[in-house]
């Protein structure tokens, strides 16, 4: 009996061990021959608004891929915060392209070694397909009069926004604000800092990423006004056209969220060109046109102005070049003890 | 317990040597190198470094926020995990098998889900949210609502560890304390609570470890704002490695930090228990 038992241990033990490593084996060899059979996988590592925008867009392309040449296309999306989404490829999530909400993001892969500088300019546009900007929804009637980044800072406005501390996409929010106090009070630092400040002190909850915001102000029904980007808005406006307005500020950012080619991965993977056709049939006229009915601003000026009537396009729209670029926001503004440590709890 | 360990006849799985191998890998692999790897990274760090980061107000303040509702959660856990058990080892009615399956939901259901409903049932628009503004409270976004996420990650623990208990305390030494005169307090008080002293003190301590830790579950609730005093400690791990710079030794030595306070509370606790248990089975 007890011979028996010590037999069946075993060979559990055993058979353990088999499945155990035909997983590993079967685990790491599944993408190497992708591109030999008919069926080529990519991943698209993402951040978190854009999964509407690619469920669509891998739709158009696997069509499109399919015609050019016969293979089908499986594209496997991954969405989060754009930054623990950059953490993941440094980490060894196997994308083949990533498209992240800023390029700051992307550049942090770059300096892990996994992808070659220059990237930012190996599509049109700093590597932007689309782009969007920095507007306000509040509720239907806008009871608290909110035209303009100016009535936020009012006493009992609530305000929800994500943390740009944790959230990539929550630091255009900021540098738009900051851009308007920029303006308003002709570059004077105290005063502009003074204004945030006020602005953030109206902050009622602070989610860790953008999607968290939009369903704290829509679905719990929580502040006056959601600073959100313009296509988190208009979808929210979509989905509740009764219930919200957008209200587009004087000064804005553009929102440039880049895309590129994880260099390594696709090296490995065989999927180089399959990856940078992925990108690039991004700037074709059918993809804008996505882009565009998934409130997203097209790159192609022709095509942004067919979607005249969705965004507003008289809005005064600064760029990220007009704070000295990522690494130098980031290092004024969101590293510890910057500026919006400085302003932010006091 | 001792006999099985020791009279090797008796010995169901066998292979002392094999199972022994299996233990040890598996708390290495999964436990002592990841743990290991943390103190390594935070290491990184020169020591004033480490100070002035684990001292800064907003972590400092974090590390309140967590250990003070956690306290709390693990407090309120205490006492309704002690009713609960009591009712379920001491009853019987209908339904009995299903709300005892019932406790067991907050280990098998995503912590996030169990986050993101108890933030929409408890905000100010939300069915029970509503109930408490009338009267007042605000629960979501505030430490309120902290404690009731905690409360819920932890009930578990408390009733799971004091259920065996008191099924093997026999119902007669109740009885024999009633007869001898006793009133109802002196016999809980005497008889029943020493009893479950030491497996309470077990629940308390892993109720309060684990909200502590928790993240899922408090993230959405919480709200996060640094004003209000609403972010917990995991919140600030997590909003090092999810920033634009990512600061992997930060978030390791604030991890490190947490992992000390937890190892000195289970500590104590297991203490006071082997205190409590030696008196009760003098």
């Amino acid at each position: 009996m007890k011979k028996r038992n010590y037999f069946v241990s075993k060979t559990v033990a055993v058979a353990l061990a088999a499945v155990l490593s035909v997983g590993v084996i079967t685990g790491c060899g599944g993408k190497e021959n992708a591109e030999d059979s008919n069926k080529v996988t990519i991943t698209n590592v993402s951040y978190d608004p854009t999964r509407e925008l690619y469920e669509a867009y891998n739709e158009l392309f696997a069509k499109h891929y399919k015609e050019e040449t016969g293979k089908d296309i499986e594209i496997v999306q991954s969405h989060g915060g754009s930054g623990s989404q950059a953490r993941s490829v440094i980490e060894g999530n196997d994308a083949d392209v990533v498209t992240l909400a800023l390029a700051h993001d992307i550049t942090s892969i770059e300096d892990a070694g996994m992808i070659d500088a220059g990237w930012i300019d190996e599509f049109e546009g700093n590597s932007s397909p689309y782009t969007s900007t920095i507007v306000f929804l509040v509720r239907k009637g806008n009871e608290k009069g909110i035209n303009d980044w100016d009535d936020l800072i009012k006493e009992g406005v609530e305000i929800i926004t994500p943390d740009p501390k944790s959230s990539g996409g929550a630091c255009w929010n900021f540098l738009a604000a900051w851009d308007y106090a920029k303006n308003k009070y002709n570059g004077d630092e105290e005063q502009m800092k003074d204004f945030v400040a006020k602005l953030y002190n109206n902050v009622i909850v602070m989610d860790s990423g953008a999607r968290g915001a939009t369903t704290t102000f829509v679905e719990n029904g929580q502040g006056d006004v959601l600073i959100a980007w313009e296509n988190e808005a208009l979808l929210a406006l979509e989905q509740y056209p009764d219930e919200y307005e957008i209200v587009t500020p004087s000064i804005s950012i553009l929102a440039e969220p880049s895309v590129a080619i994880v260099d390594e991965n696709a090296e490995k993977n065989n999927t180089v060109d399959v990856a940078k056709e992925y990108l690039e049939y991004l700037y074709t006229d059918d993809a804008q046109r996505i882009i565009g009915e998934n409130y997203y601003r097209p790159s192609n000026e022709t095509i942004l102005n067919e979607f005249a009537d969705t965004f507003d396009l008289s809005v005064n729209l600064c760029t990220i070049d007009d704070f000295g670029g990522w690494d130098k926001a980031y290092e004024d503004f969101f590293a510890d003890g910057a500026i919006f440590d400085e302003i932010y709890a006091k | 317990m001792k006999k099985a360990g020791k009279g090797k006849g008796k010995v169901v799985i066998p292979g002392f040597g094999m199972t022994m191998g299996i233990t040890v890998s598996m708390l290495s692999l999964l436990i002592l190198i990841p743990l290991a790897s943390v103190m390594a990274y935070s290491f990184k760090m020169s020591l004033p470094e480490f100070a002035e980061l684990v001292t800064r107000p907003n972590i400092v303040q974090a590390f309140i926020t967590s250990i003070l509702c956690a306290f709390i959660a693990a407090v309120i856990n205490s006492v309704f995990g002690v009713i609960i058990a009591w009712v379920l080892v001491r009853y019987e009615f209908f339904g009995k098998r299903l709300i005892d399956g019932m406790i067991e939901l907050p280990f098998a259901l995503p912590t996030a889900v169990a986050g993101i409903t108890l933030t929409k049932m408890y905000s100010d628009n939300g069915f029970l949210g509503k109930a408490f503004e009338r009267i007042g409270i605000e629960v979501a976004y505030t430490k309120i609502g902290i404690v009731i996420a905690m409360v819920f990650i932890g009930i578990p623990f408390v009733v799971r560890a004091i259920q065996p208990v008191l099924e093997k305390l026999p119902r007669s030494c109740e009885e024999a304390g009633l007869m001898l005169g006793a009133s109802r307090s002196v016999v809980f008080r005497k008889i029943i609570f020493p009893e479950i002293m030491p497996p309470l003190l077990t629940g308390f301590g892993l109720a309060l470890a684990r909200g502590i830790g928790e993240y899922g579950s408090v993230i959405y609730i919480s709200g996060n704002s640094e004003k209000n005093k609403t972010q917990v400690v995991s919140y600030i791990i997590m909003q090092k490695l999810n920033s634009g710079n990512v600061d992997y030794e930060g978030a390791a030595a604030i991890a490190l930090i947490l992992l000390i306070i937890s190892f000195v509370m289970l500590f104590v606790i297991n203490v006071i228990q082997h205190v409590a248990s030696k008196r009760t089975s003098a």
